[in-house]
């Protein structure tokens, strides 16, 4: 039986962070991939614009993934490719993993695990388009992996369903290599995407936003042949007598990403339904013992600096992992906050800069976030909008604020 | 007057330009790069493609590229005819020309990852 210190799941930006990190914290570090080439998503994201906070330069995808690839490899960290984790079982001094590969079933032992899992993207099944099954439904991801990694064109002319980012992104690619893309459907009343992917993205091409209509229905036996939009009242319900039928061979979803927590589960992790990933503290400990987690299987990020950001505390903690008492205290946010992470912080171990992530629940103008230690008012920030798509970090020092078992800490938003 | 979005962060600050005859007038910009931007927005677009080539190797049938530096918004589609010509057959590491000087716009299209072998 193989033995480590810490065991990375996943070799995205989060895992690689992770993994250097823990082998810098001086952790014998082992990372699993069940893909042939590390980098995860970024692979197939071969657009720039990533790793303006971390190395403040535009990168593609996979210049950004390369660079960490790099300094993984340069460490002498062991990675396992192609290689799937099917089984992980908690004992009384670590975990004893079960992988697949080539080579046949594997047992590995480690006293901590990383889960850096990513998030996978919902379907059309996860948002009730009826009529019939035919081929041509694809997520915006599919489409960009048979594009960007198989040199496969997926389509001719299309219709795309969610203005999330990667739907935005696949709008202007799917255009450059020669596809119709008869426009962006957008059920809600604003844009799920960055303001400058819809300006790069669609705008520079020409490709038309329709807000507030969705797709209802698919037509084709075989191949997929149209797609039914309909406009949407203030509920996202359909609107009688709106339907209008799109000829096209493919529909692109861009709906939406769902934390992947299934390893995380099985081990009895806590999950948030606000973020769908685990309920964490300020080191990124789960609310199992030793099991960490980071990255988009954290909470779904919209840039991959602050998942690498978390791979790497996530990473430290794992490396520095010993089984003691926790005493934890909720992090609570009102209703403006759509969540927050970490949602607990160990007073055992409080960092004079705790990492706070979060997103609004609405578009907000000038703002202020404050935070409050038993309604006594200890950090307040202006913000001059908040807004859903577009992930916020923000620094609070609670070493300073002498919190005790009894503390309420509460996030707040407040509009001027 | 001219609306547009600087797309140089994910800040996306919403500028204006005025085009006082002489001058260009700038707004809505948080750093001096919007100002930048929206000056080259309005006279002299540019944007960076990011694309693929075909290889020979069945392990990665297709390759990142993008230009090295941006390329006028006009000419995008008559590079993409040009690169799309490309069969790189050799294991190119990231960063690597796979065209010099594309249509005599100064400009090269380089790798943006390594061909791998994976087995």
């Amino acid at each position: 039986m193989k033995q480590t210190d810490v065991i990375v799941i996943g070799g995205g930006p989060a895992g690689l962070a992770a993994a250097l990190a823990a082998h810098r914290g001086g952790a014998q570090t082992l990372l699993i991939e069940r893909e042939p080439r590390l980098g995860g998503i970024l692979k197939q994201c071969i657009h720039d614009g990533f790793g303006l906070v971390r190395f403040s330069e535009q990168l593609t995808g996979p210049e950004y993934a390369e660079r960490d690839i790099i300094s993984f490899k340069q460490a002498g960290i062991e990675a396992l490719t192609t290689t799937f984790v099917t089984r992980i079982k908690k004992t009384a001094t670590g975990f004893i993993l079960t992988a697949v590969n080539e080579t046949g079933v594997l047992t590995i032992t480690a006293k901590a695990l990383v889960l850096a899992t990513g998030c996978r993207e919902r379907t059309a099944r996860q948002v009730f388009i009826h009529g019939t099954r035919p081929a041509g439904i694809f997520t915006a991801g599919t489409a960009q992996h048979y594009i960007n990694l198989l040199g496969q064109m997926p389509t001719k002319k299309c219709v795309i369903l969610g203005s999330g980012d990667i739907g935005l992104i696949m709008a202007r690619r799917l255009t450059l290599e020669g596809a119709t893309v008869l426009g962006v459907y957008e059920a809600k009343p604003t844009p799920s995407g960055l303001t400058r992917n819809l300006y790069q993205c669609l705008h520079d091409f020409d490709i038309p936003l329709y807000l507030s209509q969705t797709v209802t229905r698919v037509y084709g036996e075989e191949r997929l042949t149209a797609v039914e939009v309909c406009a949407v009242d203030e509920n996202m319900q359909p609107i009688a007598g709106t339907g209008q039928k799109i000829d096209c061979d493919a529909l692109i979803l861009s709906v939406g990403l769902i934390p992947e927590n299934e390893l995380a589960v099985s081990l009895g992790v806590e999950l948030d339904p606000k973020t769908k990933g685990p309920l964490c503290n300020e080191a990124l400990m789960t609310s199992v013992d030793g099991v960490f987690s980071c990255g988009n299987a954290l909470h779904v990020n919209d840039l991959v600096d602050y998942v690498s950001e978390s791979g790497e505390r996530a990473g430290t903690a794992a490396a520095n992992f010993s089984c003691k008492q926790r005493a934890e205290i909720a992090l609570t946010a009102d209703a403006n906050f759509a969540y927050l992470v970490p949602q607990r912080l160990d007073l055992n171990d409080i960092d004079t800069k705790t990492i706070i992530y979060f997103r609004s629940q609405r578009i907000l103008e000038n703002c202020d976030v404050v935070v409050t230690v038993n309604k006594q008012e200890v950090l307040r920030k202006h913000y001059s909008h908040l807004r859903p798509p577009e992930m916020e970090r923000l620094e609070v020092d609670f070493a300073t604020l002498n919190l005790t078992s009894d503390s309420t800490l509460s996030f707040k938003m407040e509009v001027r | 007057m001219k609306e547009l979005i600087c797309i140089l962060c994910p800040n996306g600050c919403a500028l204006s330009v005025a085009d006082d005859q002489s001058e260009l007038a700038v707004t809505g910009q948080k750093c001096k790069r919007g100002q930048e931007f929206a000056i080259a927005e309005t006279t002299n677009p540019t944007r960076t493609l990011c694309t693929t080539v075909k290889t020979s190797f069945p392990e990665m049938p297709v390759l990142p590229v993008r230009s090295a530096t941006a390329i006028p918004k006009e000419r995008i589609f008559d590079v993409m005819t040009e690169i799309n010509q490309i069969l790189v057959t050799e294991a190119l590491s990231s960063g690597t020309p796979v065209i010099t000087n594309v249509l005599g716009l100064s400009i090269d299209i380089i790798t943006t990852a390594s061909l791998e072998n994976t087995h």
